[in-house]
């Protein structure tokens, strides 16, 4: 049966889920359980968030407070994985990659095929991602792309509390490891979820709102932006067919294009700094494959390329607004409709 | 006072979530002379698009909706009265009119309430509205759910009590399905009518339901008044493998809406929403078991394991059959299977035909249980 929670609750209930199911499923991080091996701990904060609160409570000893150091702990959960766990480590902030990535792009991402596919690593590294958080450069980037690089990860990065729920139990049910990435300001959003367990496939795109003049691709947040400038879009007479790609790693392409050939228009949103980023590898892609299919060239809207700033009022300049989304579109519509 | 020889047309609602419905086409203009079940205007809703009838014998005098404009449920999209009222006492209606509140007036005028009852074969949703000395339980096919009846429910609840609800495995009951036979989920059916109280109803099946209830009526007579098949299994050998298959393994939107699209002598009627939905119903865990080990039972090799046509002519119960000429699932020729039914096979109709031609299919139910 459905209720309306918000994403966070849906990201918990995930861990609840498949904890009760998979007694191989372990959590691990700094500060998940959040007073371990102390009086309330059962009542503790739960990471920086509260995302994992209550957990420790059900699963006890299968939440692991990690010391403060990256390198260490998600090391720590490639290896539990290679041995059979099937650990769910919290990276906190995705910025804290740095640390760490040895252990995420020369090991876990390679053992399948240094090993001739007799490994299997199923770890899940979550992480919180984007701007607008007043965290400043180092808590607040899209760090998609640096992932989506590496073969043999898998990139996740939902929009909404339903995919959340779906698309994290089936990384933890997947047998390569999973960069899952939380974009910190949609834990609030709520959205229909069923109380059962579900999987939602990797690779599929959700065509979010239908249109027939321009497609605008994104994920994560970039989504409901995307959807603000559609129904802007929509008073000047323009009718913009939204996609969220929910997984970057596989990607789907198919449905980009399919929505291509109808529309003949792209904008790709992305909140990543423009060069090497999600964007630049959809437009690419398009141009590639579906060129006949194009009236006019793509667009992309994605931050500067600079680091996030620390002042709110730059802050919200870098990210992609939804009026840039409108403009974007009407740079590539404008002759075309008015023909 | 409103006008007793003036008819609204509205904006219908079709089931529990729609709240507005947008206007696709009119099919009929100024002038054109209505009688009940006509085909007036199209709407289309985030779950389906469907069509609103005339009510009433009259003429259309006033056309308001605008095609792809959305409107709230009960809104006034069209006016039908008589030739001798005058064009001042329509405009005045019009004038005059309101909207009702979402959510406004009783129950019964909200939609169906959707509830779970706890039975011995586990937990089972369903919908219940009307009152009425009669009993009408629905039963939707194999990956159905009760939704399947959207435009039934309100239909007949007008004339009696009707119940519609998930078969185990399926929508929001139960994903455990016992024994997975038609006797299983016939089981279910009775555990389900003890649960809620119903001694004897009308039963009405669809598809793979047509098969249970006529199950029912086999080991359970005293349980069923009437019964009536739409597109039914168990009355031939034949139906549609691949479909079956399909279903079964498409787990993206790419992959399931031609399959459902089959569902449909118009395949314009499935909507994102519709695969979406059926999609997030498919995901859950156990649905995937539960709709394999159905189909292996009931459906192996191509073939339908169970035939029940002969039983069907010796049950001492009024029965009738309605099909879809178009029928790409189970094909119409099983509509003759038996001899003692009563039979109509509707044009312009696929599997679906309680949706796609939802007025004639209402209309032909209430005649039969009020035979």
């Amino acid at each position: 049966m459905a209720r309306n929670i918000s994403f966070k609750q849906a990201i918990n209930e995930a861990l609840d889920l498949e904890m009760r199911r998979d007694p191989t499923v372990i959590v691990m991080g700094e500060d998940i359980v959040g007073g371990a091996g102390s009086p309330g701990e059962t009542d503790a904060w739960g990471g920086v968030l509260g995302v994992t609160k209550g957990l420790h409570a059900k699963y006890g000893g299968r939440l692991l407070d990690t010391p403060l150091s990256e390198s260490a702990y998600i090391g720590a959960a490639i290896g539990a994985a290679a041995c059979g766990m099937r650990p769910v480590a919290e990276l906190m902030f995705l910025d804290f990659m740095g640390v760490c990535f040895d252990q995420i792009m020369n090991q876990a991402a390679k053992f399948k095929y240094m090993f001739g596919g007799k490994a299997k690593t199923p770890v899940v590294i979550r992480a919180m991602v984007g701007a607008g958080f007043r965290a400043a450069a180092q808590h607040s980037q899209m760090l998609t792309p640096i992932f989506t690089h590496v073969p043999g990860l898998k990139v996740v990065c939902p929009s909404n509390a339903y995919d959340a729920k779906g698309l994290l139990i089936q990384s933890i049910r997947d047998d390569d490891p999973v960069i899952f990435c939380e974009h910190k300001n949609l834990y609030g959003l709520e959205a229909d979820v069923p109380a059962e367990s579900y999987a939602i496939p990797f690779g599929e795109a959700n065509v979010v709102r239908d249109g027939k003049d321009v497609t605008i691709v994104g994920y994560g947040l970039m989504v409901h932006r995307a959807l603000e400038a559609a129904e802007k879009l929509a008073k000047s007479r323009i009718e913009a067919e939204v996609i969220d790609l929910r997984t970057l790693s596989p990607i789907d392409l198919d449905t980009v294009i399919e929505s291509i050939e109808k529309t003949g228009r792209l904008v790709v949103v992305d909140e990543a700094n423009p060069r090497c980023s999600i964007a630049a590898d959809v437009v690419a892609a398009v141009t590639q494959n579906a060129f006949q299919a194009l009236k006019a060239p793509p667009q992309m809207v994605t931050a500067p390329h600079t680091p996030v700033p620390f002042s709110p009022v730059l802050e919200d300049l870098y990210i992609p607004s939804a009026d840039g989304i409108a403009a974007a579109v009407s740079k590539i519509t404008k002759t075309a409709l008015a023909a | 006072m409103l006008d007793e020889r003036i008819k609204p047309i509205v904006m219908p609602k079709w089931g529990l979530s729609m709240s507005e419905g947008k206007v696709t086409n009119w099919l009929k203009t100024v002038g054109a002379r209505l009688a009940p079940g006509d085909e007036i205007l199209e709407v289309e809703t985030d779950k389906i698009a469907g069509v609103v009838e005339a009510g009433d014998v009259g003429t259309l005098r006033r056309v308001i909706g605008e095609p792809a404009a959305t409107y709230p449920v009960k809104a006034l999209l069209g006016v039908i009265a008589a030739e001798d009222v005058s064009d001042a006492e329509i405009d005045a209606y019009v004038a005059g009119y309101v909207t009702p509140a979402a959510g406004a007036g009783d129950d019964q005028e909200a939609g169906p309430r959707y509830e779970f009852a706890e039975t011995t074969a586990g937990s089972i949703h369903y919908a219940r509205r009307g009152e009425g000395a009669e009993t009408i339980v629905l039963v939707h096919g194999f990956g159905g759910d009760l939704d399947n009846w959207l435009f039934n429910i309100d239909a007949l609840a007008g004339k009696a009590r009707v119940y519609a609800l998930d078969l185990p495995g399926h929508g929001q009951s139960t994903k455990t399905v016992g024994e997975p036979s038609l006797a299983g989920l016939s089981s279910a059916l009775t555990a389900f009518m003890d649960a809620v109280g119903i001694d004897s109803a009308h039963l009405i099946g669809h598809s793979m339901g047509g098969a249970v209830v006529l199950r029912t009526a086999i080991d359970t007579p005293e349980r069923v008044k009437s019964l009536t098949l739409i597109a039914s299994a168990g009355l031939g050998p034949e139906i549609n493998a691949a479909y079956i298959d399909e279903f079964v393994a498409a787990a993206t939107r790419r992959e399931l809406k031609p399959v459902v699209e089959q569902l449909f002598d118009d395949p314009g009627l499935v909507s994102r929403q519709l695969v979406d939905d059926l999609l997030k119903y498919k995901r859950l865990d156990g649905v995937a078991d539960a709709l394999s080990s159905l189909a292996r039972a009931l459906f192996a090799n191509g073939r339908q394991a169970d035939l029940l046509a002969g039983d069907l002519a010796e049950l001492q119960r009024p029965t009738q059959v309605i099909w879809g000429a178009n029928d790409r699932i189970i094909p119409s020729a099983h509509a003759t299977k038996s001899d003692s039914a009563r039979v109509e096979v509707i044009d312009d109709a696929g599997h679906m035909v309680q949706i796609e031609k939802a007025s004639r299919v209402n209309e032909l139910i209430l005649t039969h249980i009020m035979r």
